[in-house]
């Protein structure tokens, strides 16, 4: 494969030097990083190990009541850490439903959110990718994109964010925290991707450096905790991407919604906070009329980007269906499938 | 050498003989330790490695390559090209056999299909290698790529499968289609998949000379050998391949690949050893794969639900340089009884690598088409789809009116619905519901494959020490010929399995023969047998010939071998051990032949099959389009079982194939190139370990005096016929839902709320 320097840095302000370096970019777990070198997607100068950077690695909780999660704490060890689960059980649902064991094993919180598309055709170096080329077109488009984006995509690109963690993330207003040439900054999580636009391959709202180094969860989005899904439909039980996902968040008060939080993963480029749709939920009584017409708010402006006019009507009952689990409560443990469809069945008791 | 002769194994508790004793794999201990090696584990001194470059177009011809900056690359030793590599000794489109497929291996730069080798780069390193290839940044003429089953021009091709006529007709179809009470009309789509075995084709070829030593998996080796020598002009003996252990064969390592014998032309031109091994990706392409199928069945019953016609039409795709055409509509020749039965073939030239053998060739494809189609029949005239089948019940094969040289398939029916509870299936769809509200469905399938068999020889020794020796040269794809093979080489050398040495898996050994059709265990296993009688022959005629052994005048037919001695049939006190007659002899060790064959006569007078009937239970969240299948019950007949519990391995992982083709397989093709857009296991979807639910398989107990001595069928493929089907049909009686298209996608089972 192409030859590459390899520096671990001591300090994250030496990272941030190393890796601010034209051709360089950040290496943690590599769970999706090694995949793209090996296929040549990207062919990186040089690689920043930042899995030795003191500190990054802690849950921890503030004083002001937010949590904080460093960017190296494993996917895995996140989702079973009881008390993130209790407090946040549809982020833990999300990261046990995404990747496999081995992955999750692997995988870190900062990883996760920069993980790449998986559009086939930005996995392949030969089909033309704006994302991945700038310029170059896009071989989705008229391809075979029956998974593609249905909300937020352009001419320019129809890919989507596949990840799992980010949606329930996004939903309960995450804030990422970003260590950079100038210092420290941050971001809320929503404003993290970008919508492809015109410019598909500014992927980020990252500058080159910019290592994340946490994930905050403000105090507030422990209040969702006792009626908090994540439901997600894919291709087979395990080791799928989503078609369509959702987190659903309620804040129920005297038998009305005093606040709702929804997002959808596997519709577009970035995790979709569906704010029109909790302005309908708010207020409202947690009944089915309700999560319909919050369903239809989501999805009002989703339009097909080739083969995948499904998603959207699939998308509709998602929402439905996650917002009928949430309010009907969150389980006592996260189900054996999590995420699945088939998790409260009998299947699996 | 452990990894080609297994003498012995740890401890199993076993009563009586080898045969039909439920024995772990005796391979078993040194693959859970790593030292099982398989063709890629071996490293020869100055070995160098290969990686392929392979065509991003489907279409066209390779203009340029850049060689300079490829071999300008740290590591890298040489580059093959269609302009440089070593000549070989004849055209490799000649087809020499009916056994011989077109490969690509540098003869031109023409391009036939997305994933072709186009180039070889032969490196110090894997990585120099692999960096070697990137650079090599093709340039290709590109011309309009053929994809799917609606391009080019549709044909009839000569035969489908391995010689079989495309179009069969017994009876007047138009006739039973007038004359018939209810008809059905439905067509059928089954999508290309590919192979993925979990050890991908790899080759270590070294050359010493003219002499080549070759580590590869093969389903086949003394047929490779064969190619080999005729595409590089040597005397087959002056050729060893290795190959003890495949990581999976499924058909894709039946005939040597082009990348393979890529792997043997580096060696030549380098002159020194090579590695090469495909990537996951690079698989889509040279290995063989199963061609998408168009299937449209018309069935006629008259009043009573007996048929008046079955006609399977199929249309599918070979690849624009070869003919191989899968016999999906084959596979209604046998199942029913219909007066009037037509299979039909047609197909087009697309621009794919050719399609060829995988699991269940035709059966797999023919089989989900017609079992979802007589699903469709017994709805039609009202009938439970079991009691349907049990109607049209085929006593005598129905397109040649041959008797069955064995069919206990009622049995598997009856054993199967009773494991299953059948009998409480409401006929109506959508009538099951689980306690969360879940929509249940119960689907069954009947399953049936050829009992085949090929030609094997064997060598069977007994020693000074008394023990004994068996020779073939058999091929373990992980279905276990290690364990099952020995046990019979046991039972027919009389001896303990642990008392036999076992040697296999090189093509210098006797012809094993090929490990496809579902035919290994009955052919190996029965020159194997055959050779155990015959080295057992020579001992007793050693015996009975000498006045000084106690079974002296007993006369061959009037001794038995067991435990390691021989004994005159009619007085069991009197025998004498193998180690005592061979030392009176003189003699270090005794030996035989022995081949195992088709009976021709048996073959005219019989239709050979095995059968199975598998029932399938899913629940289906129709809001969501999510189907899980929550339990499956398959009980088969195939003759006489060698090894229960490999047995049971076999049909288990052919009912979860089963279960992959009606609900996760298939690979996405771009229609606009002809390139694979899933071709790794990450999006090529095979089931997860949650997608499988418990399984119940059950053995029917069936002998069989025709199909050969040891009166084995052959277990291999015939698990994921019916299986398939079996799961759609549930699919629909969950839903109502009846989808024609495969894999079942989420869409297809959104209906409106």
């Amino acid at each position: 494969m192409k030859p590459f320097d390899y520096v671990r840095p001591a300090t994250i302000a030496e990272a941030v030097t190393a890796a601010a370096q034209p051709g360089a970019t950040y290496l943690a777990a590599g769970t999706n990083l090694l995949d793209l070198m090996k296929g040549g997607v990207s062919r990186p100068d040089r690689l920043v190990d930042v899995t030795h950077l003191q500190g990054l690695d802690k849950i921890e909780h503030l004083a002001d009541g937010a949590l904080r999660i460093g960017a190296l704490v494993r996917n895995a060890d996140l989702a079973h850490d009881a008390a993130f689960a209790k407090a946040h059980p549809a982020i833990a649902e999300a990261l046990l439903s995404g990747a496999s064991a081995q992955l999750r094993n692997a995988a870190t919180v900062g990883g996760n959110l920069l993980q790449r598309t998986r559009c086939a055709y930005f996995y392949d170096p030969t089909s033309r990718c704006n994302r991945r080329e700038a310029g170059s077109g896009c071989d989705a488009r008229g391809g075979e994109n029956r998974l593609h984006a249905v909300l937020g995509w352009s001419e320019n690109c129809i890919a989507t964010h596949p990840s799992d963690f980010c949606v329930p993330l996004v939903a309960l207003d995450a804030i990422v925290e970003i260590e950079g040439k100038s210092g420290r900054r941050e971001l809320p999580l929503d404003e993290l991707h970008r919508l492809p636009g015109a410019a598909p391959q500014r992927e980020t709202a990252l500058e080159p450096g910019d290592l994340i180094v946490a994930v905050r969860l403000p105090a507030t989005a422990r209040d969702f905790a006792g009626h908090a899904r994540y439901l997600k439909v894919r291709e087979r039980t395990s080791y799928a991407f989503a078609v369509v996902s959702a987190a659903a968040a309620l804040r129920i008060e005297n038998g009305k919604i005093r606040e709702a939080r929804l997002a959808l993963g596997g519709v577009a480029a970035k995790p979709w906070r569906a704010r029109a749709a909790e302005a309908v939920l708010k207020g409202a009584a947690p009944e089915p009329s309700a999560f319909s017409e919050a369903a239809q708010a989501a999805l009002t402006d989703a339009k097909p980007s080739g083969d995948n006019a499904f998603k959207i009507e699939l998308a509709r009952r998602i929402v439905v269906r996650a917002l009928t689990l949430a309010a009907a409560g969150t389980p006592a443990r996260i189900p054996a499938l999590p995420a699945s469809p088939f998790a409260s069945g009998a299947l699996h008791a | 050498m452990p990894e080609i002769s297994l003498t012995s194994a740890p401890a199993h508790i076993r009563h009586g003989s080898n045969i039909g004793q439920p024995l772990t794999r005796r391979d078993g201990v040194l693959k859970v330790k790593g030292q099982a090696a398989y063709a890629a584990d071996h490293h020869p001194p100055g070995m160098l490695f290969a990686v392929i470059a392979v065509s991003s177009i489907a279409r066209g011809r390779v203009a340029a390559l850049d060689v300079a900056a490829a071999k300008g690359h740290k590591g890298v030793v040489d580059v093959m090209t269609s302009k440089h590599r070593p000549e070989l000794a004849i055209d490799p489109d000649i087809k020499t056999n009916p056994f011989v497929f077109r490969m690509e291996v540098l003869q031109s730069d023409e391009i036939r299909y997305a994933n072709q080798p186009i180039a070889v780069v032969i490196a110090e390193t894997l990585e120099a290698a692999t960096e070697g290839a990137a650079l090599l940044a093709p340039r290709y003429d590109a011309l309009a790529p053929r994809v799917g089953l609606d391009a080019g021009e549709t044909f009839a091709p000569p035969v489908v499968g391995v010689g079989n006529p495309a179009e069969v007709q017994h009876g007047d179809i138009d006739a039973g289609l007038a004359a018939a009470a209810k008809r059905i009309e439905a067509t059928y789509e089954t999508p290309p998949q590919y192979h993925n075995a979990m050890e991908p084709h790899a080759i270590v070829a070294s050359w010493d000379g003219d002499t080549l030593s070759i580590d590869t998996p093969s389903q086949a080796m003394v047929m490779a050998r064969a190619r080999v020598a005729e595409l590089f002009g040597l005397v087959p003996e002056k050729i060893r391949i290795c190959s003890p252990f495949l990581g999976g064969g499924f058909g894709s390592k039946g005939f040597l690949t082009g990348p393979q014998i890529l792997g043997v032309m580096a060696a030549k031109l380098v002159g020194k050893p090579v590695k090469l091994v495909l990537r996951r990706e690079q698989m889509y392409g040279p290995v063989g794969h199963r061609a998408p199928t168009r299937q449209r069945l018309r069935m006629g019953i008259d009043a009573e639900g007996r048929f008046t016609a079955i006609d399977h039409h199929a249309k599918t795709v070979s690849s624009s340089y070869d003919d191989f055409y899968e016999p999906a509509a084959d596979a209604s020749h046998t199942l029913y009884a219909s007066p009037a039965i037509r299979s039909s073939h047609e197909a087009a030239r697309v621009d794919t690598g050719t399609p060829l053998f995988m699991r269940a060739p035709g059966e797999a494809t023919g089989s989900i088409a017609l079992e979802s189609a007589i699903d469709e029949m017994a709805l039609a005239c009202g009938m439970d789809p079991l009691a349907f089948r049990l109607t049209n019940y085929a006593e005598v094969e129905p397109t040649t009116g041959k008797p069955f040289s064995s069919k206990a398939l009622r049995a598997c029916y009856e054993q199967g619905a009773a494991r299953f509870g059948w009998a409480k299936r409401p006929l109506a769809p959508r009538q099951m519901r689980d306690d969360s509200g879940l929509l249940v469905g119960w689907g069954m399938g009947t399953a049936t494959f050829p009992a085949l068999m090929f030609q094997a020889e064997a060598r069977a020794a007994i020693r000074r020490d008394g023990t004994g020796v068996m020779e073939i040269g058999a091929h373990d794809m992980g279905q276990g010929a290690w364990t099952a093979l020995a046990q019979i080489a046991a039972d027919g050398l009389g001896l303990d399995v642990d008392r036999v040495e076992f040697r296999s898996g090189t093509s210098d050994l006797p012809d094993g023969g090929i490990a496809g059709g579902s035919a290994h265990t009955a052919t190996a296993g029965n020159a194997i047998h055959n050779a155990g009688a015959a080295v057992i022959a020579r001992l007793a005629d050693l015996a009975t010939r000498d006045e000084r052994s106690p079974l002296f005048g007993a006369g061959n037919a009037g001794v038995v071998a067991r435990d390691g001695k021989l004994f005159r049939r009619d007085d069991e006190s009197r025998g004498e051990s193998y180690a005592d007659i061979l030392a009176r002899a003189g003699l270090a060790e005794i030996d035989a032949r022995g081949t195992g064959a088709p009976n021709p006569t048996a073959q005219t007078d019989y239709a050979m099959h095995a059968h199975g009937a598998v029932f399938a239970e899913v629940k289906v969240d129709s809001e969501l389009g999510q189907i899980r299948v929550s339990r499956m019950v398959g009980a088969f007949a195939a003759g006489r079982i060698i090894n229960p519990h490999l047995v049971r391995s076999q049909l288990l992982g052919g009912m979860i194939w089963g279960l992959s083709f009606a609900l996760h397989e298939e690979a996405i093709t771009d229609r606009r190139t002809g390139r694979i857009m899933n071709a790794d296991l990450g999006e090529y979807h095979i089931p997860v370990n949650a997608d499988v639910p418990p399984m119940d398989v059950l053995t029917v107990e069936e002998h069989d005096p025709h199909v050969n001595a040891l009166g084995i069928k052959g277990v291999g493929e015939i698990g994921i016929t019916g299986s398939a089907g079996a799961v759609a049909n549930a699919v629909w009686h969950a839903t109502g839902v009846r989808v024609r298209r495969f894999p079942i996608r989420i869409e297809e089972l959104l209906t409106p709320l």
